[in-house]
C-alpha cells in the first residue's frame, strides 16, 4: 500500500500548489485592482485611519481633517464650505471621494499614491504617523470671493486665468452646494443631502465651468472667427467687410439677422474691429463663410477646442461640429448652432490673446507638500499650443480693447487699467432668455488675468439680458480682486 | 518494505520540546504583537494565558514521553502553533468586535481546546494499539452513520446559516459531522482492509484500466449515496466533498487501482451537476465562485477576497487590519483574516505548517507495518489536506465556497474537539510506526505482516 500513499502525497502536494498559487493570485497580482474596487470599504477605511491631506489656498486650509473620536478616525471638514465646493469636492464614507480636488487627487491626499512611495517607506522607518499629501492650489482667495459675491444668486459660472502661466485664479460655479454635509459622519444625514443634491433640479453639484452641459458661446466665439479671419492673411484689422442688416444664407430661407435690425455701418459696410466692437452678426456669419469650415476648424482647435484636459479634475472637452454646411458655419461662426463650450475653454481663448498667442495649460495644483511642508512637486507652466501669431494676438488685443472702451462691453471698464473683452449673448433654447457672456483680460500689455463668465439664462435680468450687462460686471470685479484696483 | 534497523530509533521527544517552546513563543508574541498594535499595552492576560498555553502543551508532551514516547515529534508542535495562532485571531476580532474578554469567543475556544486536549489525553492513554480499534469496524459504521444523521433529528436538530449540520442540547451546540469523519475513516479503513483483495482483483480490463466487477462496487455507490444524502437533507456540500473524497482516497491506497479514482471521479462529477441543476443553494455557490462581485448575491467571498488583497505580500500586521468586516471572519473566512494581516508570506507560512502536518501523517503510514494502520493514518492524513483544500479553496476561488472549518485555526469547539483526537490517533500510529520491532507487544508477529506487505506491493 505504499507506492499508493506516495501516489497521494504527490496529489496533496498539488492540491496546497493550487492554495499557494490562487493565494499569490490573489494577493499579488490582483491585490492592487481589488483594493481599488469601489465597494471596498477597507480602503476607505484606511484611508480614513490615515490624517489626509489638506487642500490649501494661499496657505489656509479649505479642505481638512480633523481627529474624530469615532470608528472612523477623522473627520473631513470645508471651512469655506459652499464657496469652495466645486475645487474641494466632497470626501464621503459613503460616497467616496469626487467632485473636485479630493477626487482627482484622491491617491495623493489619501497618501496611497505611487509618487510618495518613498515618503512612506521611510515614514514607516522613522516610525512616524502616516499623512497624505497636502496641496495649494492656485486659487486667488480675492478674486474667488469676488467672482462668488459678484455672481450672487444668478445660475452660472466664472473662471479666471493667468495668462502667462495657466494657473486657474478662481473658479466658480453656481449653483453650489456644502460637501461638509457628504463627509458628515451621519450616515443617515448624508445619504439623505446625497439624495436632495442629486435631486435638485438646479444640480448644485455640477461645475459649470469645466463639466456642466456644455454652453453655446455666443459672441464670444467672434474672437476665434476674427483669429482665423487674421491669420490668414487676407484680413487686417482695418479690412473692410460687409455687414449688413441681414445676411441672405444659401440653401436656406431664414437669413441672419443683426440684433438690431441696423446694418453695421454705412453702405452695409464695417471694418472687422469695429464689427467686433458692436458684434455685428452679420459680419462675422459673411466672415465664417468667406474663410471655409477647415480655416474655422482648425482655428478654434488651436485655442485648446476639442482637447481633453485634466486641471486635474476632467474638462469636458468644448466642440465645433465636425460637418458644417454654409449656413450653418455662418452660424458657428457667431457662436451658435451646435457650437459648445466650457468657460474654462473660453476663459483659455481670452487667456491666449493675453499671452501673445500662446495657450498654456490650465492648472489648479500650485504644489503637492508633505504633512511637514517639503515640497514634493511644483508643476511647471505647461505650454498647451501656439493659438495665433505675436502680431495677430496684438491686433486681437486692441480690438477687444474697442469692446470695452467704445463697444458692447464697457461695463468692464476700470479706471487706469485697459481691459480687453467681449461679450456675449447666447441663444440656446427658444422661449427662454440666453445666456450671457463676457470674457477679456486685463491689463490689456502684460496682463495678469484673463477671465471669462457665463449667466445662464440672463441670470435676474432674465430676457432683458445681454453679455455687457450682465456678465461683463461680474468680470470687471474679478479682474479688479486680482489686480488690487 | 521491512526495514530491520540494528540500532535503537531515537525518541525524538526533544527535539519536540524544543518545536514545542518555540510554538508557544511564536504565539505568545503574536498575542503580544495584537495587545500592542490595538491596545498600545502588552494584553492584561498575558502572564496567565501564555503560562496556561505552555502548561496544557507540556503536559501533552510529558504524556507523550510517557505513552508514546516515539510519537512523531512534529506533530504536537505543529498543531499546539495552528491552535493556538486560530486562538490570537480569535482573540483579535473579538477586540475588533467589541466583545468583552470574559464573553468573547477566544475564551470559549480556549475552553474548547483544553477540553479538546484532554480528550486526545484521553485517547492516548486508553488506546496503547491503533489495532484494536479494527474490532470495532462495524461498531464505527453504525456510529458514524448516525452521528452524520444525528442533526436530521427533530428537536435537537438545529440549522445554521442555511446548513442542518448542528445539533443543539440547551446552550451546547455541536456538529457531529466533525467526529463522524474520524469514525468512518476507521470504519472505511477496517472495511477496505477486510476487503481490499476482492477490489483489487477481480474485475475485467478495460481501455487499460481494470475495472471493478459490479457487485464490487457497492461500497462506493453507498458512499455516494451516502455524500449526496448528507448534501441534499443537510445542505452540506463541505462534509459531503470530504467524506466522499475520503473515501475514494482510501478505496484507492487499499486497492492500488486507479480505475477507483476514475470512477469516483465521474460519480463526483455526476452528482455535482446533477445537485447543481435541482438545487438552488448550490447553484448560488457556484454563480458566486464564478462572479464574487456580481450585484444581487451575497458578497462573503468579494468581502474575503478583498481583505485577502488588502494584505497584499507583507499584510497590514497582526491588529492592524480589519478582518472584521469579512462575514464569519472567525470562522470559515479565518484564512482570509490572516491573509490580511499577516500577508502572503505570513499565509504561506501557515499552509506549509498545514502541509508539514499531513506529510507527517502520510509519512506515518508508510512507516507503519499494518495494512489497517496504513489505511487509517492515511485516510487521516488526507482528510485534514481535503479540509484544508476545500477551506482555503473556497476562500480564494479554486473551487465554489462550502462550510467548512480550518482545523486547528477556525472558531468552534467541535471542529476542535475532532481534529486534536485525529492527531492523537495519528500520535499513538506514529508510535507505532517509530518504535523498535522487538518492542511490540501484541498484534501479529511482525514477520507475518512483512510478508502480507510483499505481496501487495509486488
Amino acid at each position: 500500500m505504499n507506492a499508493p500513499l506516495r501516489r497521494l502525497s504527490m496529489v496533496v502536494a498539488l492540491l496546497f500548489s493550487a492554495l499557494l498559487v490562487s493565494s499569490t493570485f490573489i494577493q499579488f497580482v490582483q491585490a492592487k485592482s481589488l483594493q481599488e474596487r469601489p465597494e471596498n470599504r477597507r480602503t476607505l477605511l484606511a484611508n480614513y485611519a490615515r490624517e489626509r491631506g489638506q487642500i490649501l489656498v494661499g496657505g489656509t486650509p479649505v479642505a481638512k481633517s480633523v481627529a474624530s473620536d469615532d470608528e472612523l478616525k477623522w473627520l473631513r471638514t470645508y471651512p469655506k464650505g459652499e464657496l469652495y465646493a466645486h475645487l474641494t469636492g466632497y470626501y464621503s464614507f459613503t460616497y467616496g471621494a469626487g467632485g473636485g480636488i479630493e477626487g482627482a487627487e484622491n491617491a495623493l491626499l489619501s497618501g496611497s499614491s505611487d509618487k510618495l512611495f518613498y515618503r512612506r517607506v521611510s515614514d514607516i522607518l522613522t516610525g512616524k504617523d502616516q499623512t497624505g499629501a497636502s496641496l495649494e492650489l492656485t486659487i486667488n482667495a480675492k478674486a474667488q470671493a469676488a467672482a462668488e459675491k459678484a455672481l450672487g444668486d444668478q445660475r452660472g459660472a466664472v473662471v479666471a486665468l493667468d495668462p502667462s502661466t495657466g494657473e486657474v485664479l478662481a473658479l466658480v460655479s453656481h449653483p453650489s452646494y456644502d460637501p461638509s454635509v457628504l463627509s458628515s459622519h451621519d450616515t443617515d444625514a448624508v445619504v439623505k443631502a446625497w439624495k436632495d443634491l442629486n435631486a435638485d433640479p438646479t444640480r448644485p453639484m455640477v461645475d459649470r465651468a469645466i463639466a456642466g452641459n456644455l454652453y453655446p458661446p455666443g459672441s464670444t466665439f467672434k474672437i476665434v472667427t476674427s483669429a482665423a479671419a487674421l491669420e490668414s492673411g487676407k484680413f487686417t484689422e482695418e479690412s473692410q467687410i460687409p455687414g449688413p442688416a441681414t445676411l441672405d444664407l444659401p440653401q436656406t430661407s431664414d437669413p441672419l439677422p443683426n440684433d438690431d435690425r441696423q446694418p453695421c455701418g454705412p453702405d452695409n459696410k464695417v471694418t472687422l474691429k469695429r464689427a467686433l466692437e458692436i458684434s455685428c452678426n452679420t459680419a462675422f456669419g459673411w466672415l465664417g463663410m468667406e474663410l471655409g469650415a477647415d480655416d474655422f476648424r482648425s482655428q478654434a482647435a488651436k485655442f485648446g477646442i476639442g482637447d481633453r484636459l485634466t486641471i486635474p479634475m476632467t474638462v469636458t472637452p468644448s466642440s465645433v461640429p465636425a460637418e458644417l454646411n454654409e449656413p450653418q458655419l455662418a452660424q458657428s461662426a457667431i457662436g451658435q448652432y451646435d457650437v459648445r463650450v466650457t468657460p474654462l475653454q473660453v476663459a483659455m481663448i481670452s487667456a491666449a490673446v493675453a499671452n501673445r498667442g500662446i495657450v498654456m495649460k490650465p492648472h489648479l495644483v500650485k504644489k503637492v507638500t508633505s504633512s511637514d511642508l517639503e515640497v514634493l512637486d511644483e508643476p511647471p507652466p505647461e505650454q498647451l499650443s501656439q493659438a495665433v501669431t505675436p502680431d495677430t494676438a496684438s491686433a486681437l488685443t486692441r480690438m477687444m480693447q474697442g469692446v470695452v472702451e467704445d463697444g458692447t462691453g464697457t461695463a468692464a471698464q476700470i479706471d487706469g487699467v485697459d481691459v480687453a473683452g467681449k461679450t456675449g449673448t447666447a441663444q440656446h433654447e427658444i422661449g427662454k432668455p440666453p445666456h450671457a457672456w463676457f470674457t477679456g483680460f486685463a491689463p490689456a500689455v502684460d496682463s495678469k488675468v484673463a477671465v471669462a463668465v457665463v449667466v445662464e439664462d440672463g441670470g435676474n435680468a432674465g430676457n432683458e439680458a445681454a453679455g455687457g450687462r450682465v456678465a461683463a460686471p461680474i468680470a470687471k470685479a474679478v479682474m479688479q480682486a486680482v489686480l488690487g484696483k | 518494505m521491512t526495514t530491520v534497523s540494528s540500532f535503537a530509533p531515537r525518541t525524538r521527544r526533544n527535539v519536540e520540546l524544543a518545536l514545542l517552546l518555540l510554538a508557544v513563543g511564536i504565539v505568545v508574541l503574536a498575542y503580544v504583537n495584537v495587545g500592542l498594535s490595538v491596545a498600545g499595552e502588552f494584553p492584561p492576560g498575558l502572564i496567565t494565558h501564555g503560562t496556561g498555553l505552555l502548561v496544557i502543551s507540556l503536559a501533552f508532551h510529558l504524556l507523550l514521553r510517557w505513552k508514546a514516547s516515539y510519537a512523531d515529534p512534529l506533530l504536537l508542535p505543529i498543531v499546539t502553533l495552528l491552535n493556538g495562532l486560530g486562538l490570537v485571531m480569535i482573540h483579535r476580532l473579538d477586540i475588533a468586535e467589541g466583545r468583552d474578554i470574559s464573553e468573547g469567543l477566544a475564551l470559549r475556544q480556549l475552553t474548547w481546546s483544553a477540553l479538546a486536549v484532554a480528550i486526545a489525553a484521553v485517547v492516548l492513554w486508553f488506546l496503547r494499539d491503533h489495532r484494536t480499534l479494527r474490532r470495532y469496524t462495524f461498531t464505527a459504521a453504525v456510529v458514524g452513520f448516525g452521528l452524520l444523521v444525528l442533526p436530521l433529528l427533530p428537536g435537537i436538530g438545529r440549522t445554521v446559516n442555511g446548513s442542518r449540520i448542528w445539533i443543539g442540547l440547551g446552550p451546547f451546540t455541536f456538529q457531529p459531522g466533525e467526529i463522524a469523519k474520524i469514525v468512518l475513516a476507521i470504519f472505511f479503513a477496517g472495511y477496505l482492509v477486510q476487503t481490499r483483495d476482492a477490489l483489487s482483483l477481480a474485475g475485467r480490463k478495460v481501455l487499460g484500466f481494470t475495472f471493478p466487477r459490479g457487485r464490487d462496487l457497492g461500497p462506493i455507490l453507498v458512499a455516494w449515496i451516502l455524500s449526496l444524502l448528507v448534501l441534499v437533507f443537510e445542505k452540506d456540500l463541505g462534509s459531503s466533498l470530504l467524506l466522499f473524497g475520503l473515501f475514494v482516497a482510501m478505496l484507492y491506497v487499499a486497492t492500488e487501482r486507479v480505475s477507483w479514482i476514475a470512477i469516483g471521479l465521474a460519480l463526483f462529477c455526476g452528482g455535482a451537476y446533477l445537485a447543481f441543476l435541482l438545487f438552488s443553494h448550490v447553484q448560488a455557490r457556484v454563480n458566486l465562485w464564478l462572479d464574487p462581485f456580481a450585484s444581487g448575491q451575497s458578497d462573503q467571498v468579494a468581502k474575503g477576497l478583498m481583505g485577502m488583497a488588502a494584505g497584499g505580500l507583507l499584510g497590514t500586521g497582526l491588529g492592524r487590519g480589519r478582518p472584521d468586516l469579512t462575514y464569519f471572519a472567525e470562522s470559515d473566512f479565518i484564512i482570509p483574516s490572516f491573509g490580511e494581516e499577516i500577508g502572503l508570506i505570513g499565509l504561506f507560512a501557515l499552509l506549509m505548517l498545514y502541509v508539514l502536518l499531513v506529510e507527517r501523517g502520510l509519512r506515518t503510514a508508510l512507516g507503519v507495518r499494518d495494512g489497517f494502520g496504513k489505511l487509517l493514518a492515511g485516510g487521516l492524513a488526507f482528510s485534514v489536506a481535503l479540509q484544508c483544500f476545500v477551506v482555503v479553496g473556497g476562500v480564494t476561488r479554486v473551487i465554489p465556497l462550502t462550510g467548512l472549518t480550518m482545523p486547528f485555526l477556525s472558531y468552534g469547539g467541535s471542529s476542535l474537539l475532532a481534529n486534536w483526537s485525529l492527531v492523537a490517533l495519528l500520535l499513538r500510529i506514529s508510535d507505532q510506526a517509530r518504535r523498535p520491532i522487538t518492542e511490540i507487544p501484541i498484534g501479529p508477529s511482525p514477520a507475518g505482516e512483512a510478508k502480507t506487505e510483499v505481496v501487495a506491493v509486488r
